[in-house]
């Protein structure tokens, strides 16, 4: 098939480059460059250099770099030099282990990988294990290991807790971590982070290969590769390649009128269809799948030439996705539209324009996507931005300065999660009884762990033995006992076998099967229909029977459900009632956001965007305010028989989610009846039945007040204790760390049923250990990922004393997006569960005094 | 302390009031059920011990559930007073359980049953009670016109108040879908929530429930934080309809 042919630029080294004098390759080697008219390229024959020395490096190469042999040509050539026996009995164990993000890139790799091993005449064994591998592959592999292994995060945690992983890895040399900086920024880079500690051990004196896209911060990469302990950070070697040709980007100047809100960009459609129709093959990336979902449909009712246009994204069927990707390496395809499912490395045709519809939230993604389009080094990549509102127009606008200038926001690597060292602990205890000094000076070599204190420590080891209650009531159940030799060890073969079922990091959100039944009848009599695609089970709750949706660029009727199953019908709607489903919003990175208040801050720039925008801010400027440098403007004005508090913190959705949180709390408290809110990634509306303005305008309270950095504290843990986003972390920390255990096929339980019952688990454990090592785990991954803590922190500081207040008599332009938001977003603020429930309530009132 | 926490809670907060075949009834916030004619309190599906069954089995979830669902249940009865106290099956979620309960729990248990008359009704976890716990151990309670049993009968049962179902319900607006444990009935029956700390819900959409109740008056009440709200079926989300 079309797509298992290597793709022709993989290796990327179609240029005659100077042959470096003092690296020659071994014969086969240097043959074969030379038969394919190549040359090898510097960086690669560096990192041979380095690796011959053993030691461990930090490729940070653009795409298209020969990235891929670069970090393997060291592992063949000396695989190439290795004597065929071991001088001891028995095979050699593992020589190189490869660690990828993503099954299928390994596979991807693996494949590539072929080619040129065969060329070259090598006689050595190549193989990949992922999830999908088969029992009978992995047993072979276990007692006959081949030379190269590829893999994925959660195959290393089940390699190294294995009994036996000592002999497998005997000889391992070679350890290449790809797309490392994909790999690190979360709970699955600890977990390898974990793991390459423990392969560390085995084979001690292994070296480190990473390969990665450009970061903001390569020294955490490079300290990630090596060993720590002691007081200075150690730093692997680090050979860069420059960026390439510089990418020619530009934003969307489009005829239309660029709306005040939303993330449809229907308006650019026109300009969308002409730019696919001017290029051979173009990706359309979008931040969200209902968005891909949106655009698709609408590309395809003006798609008078019958354009060949798919759509890719992670909700639809994996069968589905497997034929899109072959059409398009195959190059039967004029455009996709996609989400990051197509963000990572896998090289897939001959892509020669990358169209970024929406803002791209953050600079380094940028980079990556376009970076998507040509995969030959030395072109322009071309990239095309289509802001698909006002705000986006500076939000593009921010970025594309950001790309030029090489700028980076990728995120930094968090400290180590506790929840995930309770899973590794236990994996331990699995793989051989372990002594707890050595185990815990064997974790603090982990770049995450470096920092972690042993009392950190012996309560986790505490937590996976027995729960580390205070009521210490579960001695008896012990999962992992201290023997009189002082070394811990699982007390029953079935605590080996519930940690194997619950290894990894990722928990996914419930989903559900999407048929599409001819008749509602059969499919909910459990017969026919095709599995489209796997949908949250969080959105279908909210639907009723009949309401539509859209999905796997169909409108589709929701008849019900069937066991897992949704069932649903099409339709000849084109307006589905159920506009979104929310799924991979990013938020703005903070380094954008400098930027877009940058362009606020300065009317001189107002002239490199679109004039209808530049005018929107004149006007802005005229009739209210715009906040300089480092101020926060806030408008407050009545607006029906409301009033209206707006601010502009250009934050990002999430930091004024938990900002409007906490603000409705204390104006609720100041007696001013807020009533709701809603967030955007750049502002956020409060409303409520007092006047607002007049009250700030009095001190009571003064804006200064309102927006004290104190807010962080009781306030917020008041809330958070609360806010179902607390239980959900909580809900993957207790899968995490074992607590619980996770759904697995054949089992009656359904996600459901474990949402709940960790729910009602978070409640207990709050009241009666708040404490526990569990909450602390939780706490940790709330104030840092989903609440955005820490960058409202910073806000709040940042704005001390700065705050500028405009009282209006009516709504400013600038608020204009963010009011229209109101009632497409879901409004947050005071208990709207229970606002819900009372609204139903009535409902019955209404029923018995009309009779029913 | 938690108690004090507890009881300030519901403090305050609004019961449902509903009929079973004429007789009204009070139902509360944290899953109670008040028949004040007769100073009767009832609470279904205990499940105590249920944390320590699941660490017996490997997952060492928090062992506080029992002196959680003792503190709730100590509120209730501070506030009601009552005379009479049925526990309508599953109290304990396994037949071991009783034997598990820590010291301080029993002792609770039994402060909790002073000077008043205590119904065990037996439930399909826990057939079989010691005599230890105290109080009555029954299959089955009359009063009035009232049934007490664990496990709702298949024929129509008037008057019945059963529980063993764990029944909740769902109600969409806004844009949210709300899931709450529920009181269900219908006028002639009434299926209780569980009220133990660890136990979960199952929808009243769900088979389990067919046959139950007459649809046209069937109406679930909701258990809000203050508030026990009831919702009409027309109003009900229902998984398929």
């Amino acid at each position: 098939m079309d797509a298992m042919a290597p793709p022709r630029y993989a290796f990327g080294v179609n240029v005659v480059a100077k042959t470096p004098p003092d690296a020659p390759l071994p014969p086969p080697f240097a043959d074969w460059f030379v038969a394919r008219g190549w040359s090898p390229r510097p960086h690669q024959l560096e990192l041979l250099d380095k690796a011959r020395a053993g030691k461990s490096t930090l490729l940070i190469a653009p795409t298209g770099a020969g990235k891929t042999l670069a970090g393997f040509l060291p592992s063949l050539t000396a695989l190439h030099a290795r004597p065929k026996k071991p001088r001891r009995a028995g095979g050699y164990g593992i020589h190189t282990l490869y660690v990828s993000p993503l099954k299928a890139l390994a596979v991807d790799i693996a494949r590539n990988l072929e080619a040129p091993v065969d060329e070259i005449g090598l006689t050595l064994r190549l193989e990949t294990r992922t999830g999908d591998t088969s029992v009978h592959k992995r047993q072979r592999q276990k007692l006959n290991p081949p030379d190269i292994l590829l893999t994925t995060p959660e195959q290393v945690a089940l390699l190294v807790s294995a009994p036996g992983a000592d002999r497998f890895f005997a000889d391992l040399d070679t350890v290449i971590f790809d797309e490392l900086h994909a790999l690190v920024t979360n709970k699955r880079g600890d977990l390898l982070s974990l793991g390459l500690a423990r392969l560390r051990k085995l084979a001690p004196r292994l070296k480190t290969i990473g390969l990665s896209a450009t970061v903001a911060d390569p020294d955490e990469l490079r300290g990630w590769l090596m060993p720590q302990g002691g007081t200075r950070r150690r730093l692997s070697h680090l050979v860069t390649v420059a960026g390439g040709a510089r990418p020619d980007i530009t934003i969307l100047d489009s005829q239309e009128r660029v709306p005040w809100s939303g993330h449809s960009a229907r308006y650019a459609l026109g300009d969308l269809y002409d730019a696919i129709k001017r290029h051979r093959m173009a990706l359309l990336f979008v931040n969200t799948r209902s968005q891909a979902e949106l655009i698709f449909q609408e590309l395809w009712r003006v798609n008078a030439d019958d354009l060949p246009i798919a759509l890719h994204h992670g909700s639809l069927d994996a069968t589905q996705r497997r034929k899109v990707e072959a059409a398009m390496s195959a190059g039967r395809l004029r455009a996709v539209v996609c989400t990051s499912t197509l963000d990572l490395g896998i090289d897939w045709g001959d892509v020669d324009l990358v169209i970024h519809i929406g803002a791209p939230k953050g600079a380094s993604r940028l980079a990556q996507r376009i970076g998507r389009a040509n995969h030959r080094l030395d072109e322009p990549s071309r990239a095309l931005l289509v802001p698909a509102n006002r705000f986006e127009v500076l939000e593009c606008r921010s970025a594309l300065e950001a790309n030029y200038l090489g700028a980076q926001d990728t995120p930094p690597i968090r400290s180590g999660a506790l929840d995930v060292l309770s899973q590794h602990v236990l994996g331990m205890a699995c793989a051989t009884p372990f002594d707890a000094d050595d185990l815990y000076e064997e974790v603090a070599s982990a770049y995450p762990y470096r920092e972690i204190d042993r009392r950190t420590f012996d309560r986790t080891v505490g937590f996976v033995a027995t729960g580390g209650y205070a009521l210490r009531q579960y001695e008896r159940y012990a999962r992992i006992r201290a023997g009189k030799d002082g070394l811990w060890r699982i007390s029953h073969p079935r605590v080996a076998q519930q940690y194997r079922l619950n290894v990894g990091t990722i928990i996914e959100a419930p989903l559900l099967n999407v048929k599409i039944s001819r008749n509602r009848a059969a499919g909910l009599a459990g017969r026919g229909g095709r599995i489209v695609g796997r949908i949250e089970e969080y959105f279908i709750e909210t639907l009723a029977p009949g309401d539509t949706f859209l999905f796997a660029g169909f409108v589709l009727r929701f008849e019900g459900m069937y066991e897992n199953d949704v069932i649903a019908t099409r339709t000849q709607d084109t307006t589905p009632k159920i506009p979104l489903y929310a799924g991979g919003k990013f938020p703005l990175s903070t380094y954008l956001a400098a930027g877009v208040r940058a362009i606020l801050a300065d009317p001189k720039r107002w002239g490199e965007l679109p004039p209808q925008v530049a005018e929107w801010l004149r006007i802005q400027r005229r009739r209210s305010l715009l906040p300089r440098q480092g101020q926060l403007l806030v408008e407050t004005y009545p607006r029906g028989n409301r009033h209206y508090l707006v601010a502009y913190p250009f934050e990002g959705r999430l930091a004024h989610q938990t900002l409007g949180m906490l603000l409705t709390r204390r104006l609720e408290r100041a007696k001013l009846r807020p009533t709701g809110f809603v967030a955007t990634d750049y502002s956020i509306a409060v409303w409520g039945l007092a006047d607002l303005g007049a009250a700030f305008a009095r001190d009571r309270p003064s804006l200064a007040e309102l927006f004290d950095e104190d807010m962080l504290g009781d306030d917020l843990e008041a809330w958070m204790a609360e806010s179902y986003l607390l239980k959900r972390m909580f809900r993957n920390c207790a899968l995490i760390s074992g607590l619980i255990e996770k759904r697995h096929p054949g089992q009656e339980k359904s996600g459901r049923q474990v949402t709940m019952s960790s729910d009602l688990i978070y409640d207990v454990l709050r009241k009666h250990e708040p404490d526990h090592l569990l909450m602390e785990a939780t706490w940790a991954d709330a104030s840092t990922g989903l609440l955005d803590i820490g960058r409202l922190g910073d806000m709040l500081a940042r704005i001390k004393g700065r705050i500028v207040h405009s009282r209006l008599d009516r709504i400013s332009p600038l608020a204009v997006p963010v009011m229209l938001e109101i009632g497409k977003e879901p409004v947050s603020g005071g208990d709207a569960d229970e606002h819900v429930l009372r609204e139903a309530a009535d409902d019955l009132a209404r029923e018995a005094m009309n009779g029913g | 302390m938690a108690a004090e926490a507890a009881r300030s809670r519901y403090e305050g907060s609004v019961p449902a009031r509903l009929g079973v075949t004429g007789v009204v009834l009070e139902a509360f916030c944290e899953g109670a059920l008040w028949w004040a004619d007769e100073g009767l309190l009832c609470v279904a599906d205990l499940h105590l011990e249920k944390g320590s069954a699941f660490a017996r089995r490997g997952q060492l979830v928090p062992p506080y559930d029992t002196v959680e669902t003792l503190n709730r249940l100590a509120a209730a009865i501070d506030r009601l007073d009552p005379r009479i106290v049925v526990a309508l099956g599953d109290s304990f979620h396994d037949e071991d359980g009783p034997a598990r309960l820590a010291p301080r729990d029993r002792d609770a248990l039994f402060d909790l049953q002073a000077g008043r008359d205590w119904i065990w009704i037996t439930g399909n976890h826990d057939p079989r009670l010691p005599r230890r716990l105290g109080g009555m151990i029954l299959t089955e309670l009359t009063v009035g016109r009232l049934s007490f049993r664990h496990e709702p009968q298949a024929a129509p049962a008037v008057g019945e108040i059963a529980g063993h179902l764990h029944p909740s319900a769902r109600v969409v607006g806004r844009g949210r879908s709300v899931r709450r444990r529920c009181f269900v009935g219908d006028g002639h029956r009434l299926v209780m929530p569980a009220f133990g700390a660890y136990t979960g819900g199952l929808d009243i959409g769900h088979p389990a429930f067919a046959d139950l109740f007459d649809p046209t008056t069937l109406a679930a009440y909701m258990l809000g934080d203050a508030q026990v709200y009831s919702v009409g079926r027309r109003s009900l989300a229902r998984r398929a309809p």
